[in-house]
């Protein structure tokens, strides 16, 4: 077992390398129709995008995975992608998997057709993984601001959405106005937060929210754990994970959660109202990956240059999502507006964690979360 | 669950047609691939760290004080609902037993013991989320006549909320695990001991006592290794804190925002083989006892 990951390891170092060799080679032209879309770093590999086109339709399918059909509007992103590109077939596997079991699974089906093609994963589990990346310059490389994306093309900011609070109206009548309110007797046995902050991204971040709401920074962040503490010990904290089921059937009144996720709710329960805190907004980046040993490796090259194109940059920004390219896009003048009606403005008081922020705050939360949260 | 099937005799069985052995060869097989090779990479993995290199560092957090207060708790769910389980389920072989065995009520009371005995994961959990949860029927019901099961917080989502789903599934588990072992007392005995003159008390502290206990505690065991293995239902259950080792162990391997830690997985599993070899040790060493009081 660890010599195969060792096996495993060396060969992704040597993929990477020949990768990045045949980067600073002249790619292949596509005339000669022998296209190893395998080690295109761009749509030029294949000529032009009918020719990338052709050769997705050639592999004839795409597998993707932890997409949830109401996380972020991934359920009409992959239903637009079915329908531009009619040849492929989509399988979305796992919908509900986290970051990490997208890795284990193109670890676990390495070399299988059904291995995922491309991830969209958290950034710790980005920035640790990056040897399983296949780099990839999307047309629209520019609009990507610096700062989102990895120099080579390994890995690529998508959408970030901001962590907020939503309620149902029906149960609790005022809406919070601040993170103090949810310490009051109203919310005795309601407030949830979607998944443990030591295993699920949403839920370390509603702790980073409520440690710059209280003080705290991205660098510390137990003012957030001592927030739930206190939560805890009103009896207010509910340590069940809420779904959208639980929401609708009023399980789980008072859910922290993504804004794209508590919008995307009010669909399904009408009463369900989405706030952010003013102040601080706290927000992470998802990213856009393509697994190097894709089963689909040219459907796959397809799927990153549509999540790149405006169409679903603006089906984020309607499920409140903020897209990366958004900057690029108002000046372009082809946001939807409609959809910036849907998130509103980006705000200007924006924390984001970096890296080495992320491990020092989960090492936190890992000596303490448990103690902190039990009643 | 018949008569036919009771310990001694199917002992001897096995031991005097030794060429059906062979027949257990698939079996074995079957044991081998995908149990014990399994077990055993598994909880290697937790001598090694991420790169491969053999480290004792896993091992060694084990005794941090957080995931031993996880054992502990793990521990004590599984004994509680193992004991109230084998009473309860014990209780109800003996009412069973004064049943006719071909009655409609006995055999509905055997198949749905069997049926529930699987009874558990996701579909248990949402059961009880359904009658006992905060909306659930139940507590609405009560609710409506001034009685607030939750008054002193929602524990349904806790560590003592596991204990109903679980007693839910041992004892039909004890039912159909300990029925042949009650079956198999013979109304010769309490006619001899009546005969004798013992009483109804010296039947069952001197006669059915020491013939069920063997029995007995191993179901005992069984109830508590099905507990403290069991994850799905926790899982539903229990969204925060990891409270339970098979919780920590699915924290240390799908974890998206604590990374590294998937050994660790493979560290907290040899804990719970340690735990079980120490018990499972402690029963055959009472059970040699045992055999000496039946003899």
């Amino acid at each position: 077992m660890f010599n195969r990951r060792t096996i495993v390891g060396i060969a992704a170092v040597a993929a990477i390398t020949i990768s990045l060799s045949a980067c600073s080679s002249t790619p292949t032209p596509a005339a000669s129709g022998a296209v190893d879309a395998k080690t295109a770093t761009s749509v030029s590999a294949f000529g032009d995008m009918a020719g990338l086109v052709k050769a997705a339709n050639k592999e004839g399918a795409l597998n993707v995975i932890a997409l949830p059909d109401n996380w972020a509007n991934y359920g009409k992103i992959i239903a637009a992608f079915k329908k531009k590109y009619p040849k492929i077939t989509v399988n979305s596997a796992n919908p509900d998997g986290s970051s990490a079991e997208e890795i284990k699974a193109a670890d676990d089906l390495a070399g299988q057709d059904t291995a995922p093609d491309v991830f969209d994963l958290g950034p710790a589990v980005a920035l640790a993984s990056t040897a399983k990346f296949a780099p990839y310059k999307v047309s629209t490389w520019a609009d990507v601001p610096e700062a989102n994306k990895e120099k080579t093309g390994l890995w690529v900011n998508d959408y970030t959405g901001l962590m907020s609070v939503g309620y149902d109206s029906k149960v609790i009548k005022t809406a919070p106005k601040k993170l103090s309110d949810l310490l009051g007797s109203a919310y005795k046995g309601k407030v949830a937060i979607n998944g443990d902050p030591t295993q699920a991204g949403a839920a370390f971040a509603a702790v980073g929210l409520a440690a710059i709401q209280n003080g705290g920074s991205a660098d510390d962040f137990q003012p957030g754990v001592d927030f739930f503490q206190k939560l805890s010990k009103a009896g207010n904290f509910l340590s069940l994970d809420p779904t959208p089921a639980t929401i609708a059937s009023g399980e789980t009144p008072v859910v922290f959660d993504w804004s794209y996720n508590n919008l995307a709710q009010a669909a399904t329960t009408p009463n369900w109202k989405t706030v952010v805190f003013p102040g601080s907004a706290y927000g992470s980046y998802y990213n856009q990956a393509i697994n190097k040993d894709a089963p689909h490796p040219a459907a796959a090259r397809l799927w990153e240059e549509f999540v790149y194109s405006p169409t679903v940059q603006n089906l984020y920004l309607a499920a409140g999502a903020f897209p990366v390219q958004i900057a690029a896009m108002d000046k372009a003048g082809t946001t939807d507006k409609s959809a910036q009606a849907v998130a509103g403005k980006m705000p200007s008081q924006f924390v984001s964690p970096t890296d080495a922020q992320t491990t020092s705050a989960g090492a936190l939360l890992t000596a303490k979360w448990a103690a902190a949260i039990a009643q | 669950m018949t008569v036919e099937t009771s310990p001694p005799r199917r002992a001897r069985r096995l031991v005097s047609v030794s060429p059906s052995v062979l027949g257990l060869t698939p079996f074995a097989l079957y044991v081998l691939l995908f149990l014990a090779i399994p077990t055993v990479l598994a909880v290697l993995s937790g001598l090694f760290d991420a790169q491969g290199h053999f480290t004792l560092a896993n091992v060694a957090a084990l005794f941090a004080p957080d995931i031993l207060k996880t054992f502990a708790s793990s521990f004590w769910v599984s004994a509680v609902t193992a004991v109230v389980g084998a009473v309860v389920g014990a209780l109800v072989c003996y009412a069973l037993l004064g049943m006719n065995p071909q009655g409609a009520l006995r055999s509905m009371v055997d198949s749905a013991a069997s049926v529930l005995a699987q009874f558990g994961g996701v579909m248990l959990a949402f059961a009880f989320i359904a009658t006992i949860g905060i909306q659930g029927f139940v507590t609405v019901f009560l609710r409506g006549l001034g009685i607030d099961i939750f008054s002193n917080g929602v524990w349904l989502y806790q560590v003592p909320g596991l204990l109903l789903p679980y007693i839910y599934f041992q004892v039909p588990l004890m039912i159909i695990t300990f029925m042949p072992a009650l079956e198999g007392l013979k109304p010769q005995w309490a006619e001899a001991n009546a005969t004798l003159g013992g009483t109804r008390l010296t039947y069952w502290v001197r006669i059915a006592g020491p013939v069920l206990a063997p029995s007995f505690l191993g179901s005992l065991l069984l109830l508590f290794a099905n507990a403290f293995s069991s994850y799905a239902t926790a899982a539903a259950l229990i969204s925060q804190g990891a409270q339970i080792v098979p919780l920590q162990i699915r924290a240390a391997l799908i974890s998206e925002t604590v990374l590294g830690r998937s050994n660790m997985a493979g560290a907290l599993a040899l804990g719970m083989i340690v735990i079980m070899v120490v018990l499972m040790w402690g029963y055959s060493a009472l059970q040699s006892r045992t055999t000496r009081w039946q003899q």
